[in-house]
């Protein structure tokens, strides 16, 4: 049965916790949030299992808010936290959410390595293309010619693709999508949520107070507005020249493929072991220790 | 199940740390090579996976340490060992885990810095770092090892006392201790005190992950184990969220600092010997205080009046060890001798204040200092 959003806010915000949010108005990452939760919803995970890790920034902020085990931890090191995290407690459910800054940017190594390892958890990544909580500096993911308040001129960088980035570092479920497409939204992350292995889900969303104002994007209807023209499927987009591609959103599940399990392969290795060099488990190996000195 | 009974062994001191992490119950270990450590990495990596546990190599010491706290966060006794440049790359996550109280073991077996510096020569220059390296007032312990059969029990206890005190610890070794070979007796497994985390017993309703206790400590729960709670980095209230509130600032903060003030007497560990009538007391740790140990046997046998004070912890500093030797009143002077340029010295003559003469033996060659150097600075001063 599906819950209506009053419910969703009931069962999954923590109604202990000081609201309001940090978040301006317009901003797009509650509308991830809100997202997230009714995807968690439909797939019916139990709260006590699902870990919600973030990293630094205002889409970091997140975690805060909503009734899981949240872990909030310094920027660009969240999917290495969560991999401690899953490797320790392979049933729980493991989800970090991060700015485009602190993915690809800080923490652009860990994330890496993250989809090389195919370990069965998810990256959501609110990819606003710019340096929120900081006040509008220039990103990763930031566009050339763009301006920051370091790019006062013009980006001269590169942007990263961040989903192609994640393919081509060996994730096995990538989608893309925008906060003006929240069904689809909703539907990539309950597949990612469901895949057996490394997913990434790149939003594109947007922060009118730094990026939308300084590049003069217009308030959060207009830059919605942006995101809806921009996109487009990844089926039309296989039928489309690269040069009519240039700048648009592709947006839709861009790879889903099988592939071994790290947290299940570590299980064999450690049935390997055990048969190769017979030592007592830390479980077998619990004795009475009562009053022991540290 | 194997016999359970003592082993006599042939074992390096970083063996030595594998061995005393398996009898403590570490289950998770994330590192990245690099020497002199690595042969703990690689100790682990063999280990590990056959008693239920986990190894990983990471991308680079901040994922390593990242990992770790995540594991214990999940209820797993974890730890990471590098050497100087891989442990400059922690300290952000240090700090994380002492205002997040993360139990997590921290193994630097130290080479000469900076930078690159002297690797991989014995130095000792990273003691200040282990104490003040991470930005911000924060409390730590640090412990160290001179033996390769105390830098087994120095694991089993650098487990245990951060398990206690919900804080990191930090096991800093120098380079001799940790690749040098001696002939160990380790005790069977049973009979190594462990101390494991205190877990709520109180419904999840009333959990409160950061609450004042008696100790100090509060109750630990694991993410999994039915209590939903938030952690940050960020200055919190006792349920963990961000605050801002005066009140609650100094309440967390101080607090931190408290619990573990409350455990000096078993955190702050040193030994003596020949200190009760000394005049001159030798002030040493690690591989140092081996070269300590036999300068003053030898000025004993000489009829001087040589003492050795042997530092097992170095932060929090075990200054009632200089107070109860000083109160003895026949101390002249303290020789502090070090692998650097004399950061304990500095130390040692903050908790002295002017009571007694303080002078240093210092090398930050890259070389031991040796037995005949101390017993001649020694003769300089008795
Ligand atoms: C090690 C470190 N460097 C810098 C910062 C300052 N800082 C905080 S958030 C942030 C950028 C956040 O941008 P992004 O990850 O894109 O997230 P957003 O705020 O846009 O959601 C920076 C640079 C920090 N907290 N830690
Ligand atoms: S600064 Fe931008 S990203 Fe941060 S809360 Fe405001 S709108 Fe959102």
């Amino acid at each position: 049965m599906e819950r209506s959003n009053r419910q969703i806010i009931q069962k999954y915000l923590r109604h202990n916790k000081k609201f309001p949010h940090i978040w301006c108005p317009g901003c797009g990452n509650g509308v991830v949030l809100g997202c997230l939760l009714r995807a968690i919803d439909r797939i019916g995970w139990i709260k006590d299992d699902v870990v919600l890790v973030s990293g630094i920034g205002c889409s970091s902020r997140a975690p805060v808010y909503v009734d899981f085990n949240t872990l909030h931890t310094v920027h660009g090191r969240a999917l290495a936290f969560a991999t401690g995290v899953k490797l320790a407690r392979p049933h729980l459910h493991v989800v970090t959410l991060m700015g485009d800054g602190d993915s690809v940017g800080i923490g652009g190594n860990h994330f890496v390595h993250a989809c090389r390892r195919n370990i069965d958890m998810t990256a959501v990544i609110i990819n606003n293309q710019i340096y929120g909580m900081t006040g509008g500096q220039v990103s990763p993911a930031t566009p050339q010619g763009a301006l920051s308040t370091t790019t006062v001129y013009g980006n001269l960088d590169q942007p990263f693709d961040i989903s192609r980035l994640a393919e081509a570092a060996g994730a096995t479920f990538v989608a893309r999508s925008t906060t003006y497409h929240v069904k689809e939204l909703e539907k990539v992350l309950g597949q990612a949520f469901r895949h057996v292995g490394f997913s990434v889900v790149e939003v594109v969303a947007g922060c009118p107070t730094t990026y939308g104002r300084r590049n003069k994007l217009g308030g959060p209807v207009e830059m919605m507005r942006w995101q809806k023209e921009k996109a487009v499927s990844v089926k039309k987009a296989r039928e489309m020249a690269p040069e009519e591609l240039a700048g648009r959103i592709v947006t839709g599940v861009l790879v889903d493929r099988d592939a071994p399990e790290y947290t299940r392969e570590y299980e064999k290795i450690r049935e390997a072991a055990r048969a190769a060099q017979p030592e007592p488990t830390v479980e077998e190996d619990k004795v009475d220790r009562t009053g022991a000195e540290p | 199940m194997r016999p359970q009974g003592s082993r006599e062994l042939l074992l390096q001191g970083n063996e030595a740390v594998v061995e005393g992490a398996l009898a403590v119950g570490c289950t998770f270990y994330a590192g990245y090579p690099i020497t002199p450590s690595t042969e703990i990495a690689e100790g682990l990596a063999a280990r590990l996976p056959a008693v239920g546990g986990t190894f990983l190599q990471m991308e680079d010491e901040i994922g390593s340490l990242a990992a770790c706290l995540g594991a214990s966060l999940a209820g797993a006794k974890a730890m990471t060992a590098t050497s100087g440049p891989g442990f400059s790359l922690m300290q952000e996550l240090i700090g994380y885990g002492c205002v997040a109280e993360i139990p997590a073991v921290i193994v630097n077996v130290m080479r000469g810095g900076p930078s690159t510096g002297l690797p991989t020569s014995p130095s000792q220059g990273d003691v200040m770092q282990t104490r003040w390296g991470t930005h911000g007032d924060h409390p730590i312990i640090v412990l160290t090892a001179s033996s390769v059969r105390e830098a087994f029990d120095m694991t089993v206890r650098a487990f245990n006392l951060s398990e206690k005190y919900r804080n990191p610890v930090i096991l800093l070794l120098d380079e001799v201790v940790g690749h040098m070979r001696e002939k160990v007796r380790l005790p069977a497994r049973g009979a190594v005190g462990r101390v494991d985390r205190i877990r709520p017993s109180m419904p999840p309703e009333w959990y409160a992950p950061y609450e004042e206790t008696n100790t100090g400590v509060p109750p630990m729960a694991a993410f999994g184990d039915g209590y939903r709670y938030h952690v940050t980095g960020l200055v919190h209230d006792r349920m963990g969220f961000p605050t801002q509130q005066k009140t609650e600032i100094v309440q967390g903060v101080n607090r931190l600092f408290r619990k573990i003030e409350r455990g000096f007497r078993e955190i702050c560990l040193t030994e003596e010997a020949s200190t009760d009538d000394a005049e001159a007391v030798v002030v040493a740790y690690g591989s140092v205080a081996r070269s300590a140990r036999e300068a003053v046997e030898e000025l004993r046998v000489q009829g001087r009046r040589a003492g050795l004070l042997r530092l097992q912890t170095l932060w929090p500093f075990p200054r009632a060890a200089f107070e109860r030797i000083l109160g003895r009143g026949t101390v002249r002077s303290f020789l502090v001798c070090e692998m650097n340029r004399g950061q304990v010295y500095r130390e040692v003559l903050r908790v002295v204040r002017g009571r007694s003469e303080v002078h240093k033996l210092t090398r930050n060659d890259g070389e031991l200092i040796t037995p005949a150097e101390i017993a001649k600075a020694l003769r300089e001063w008795l």
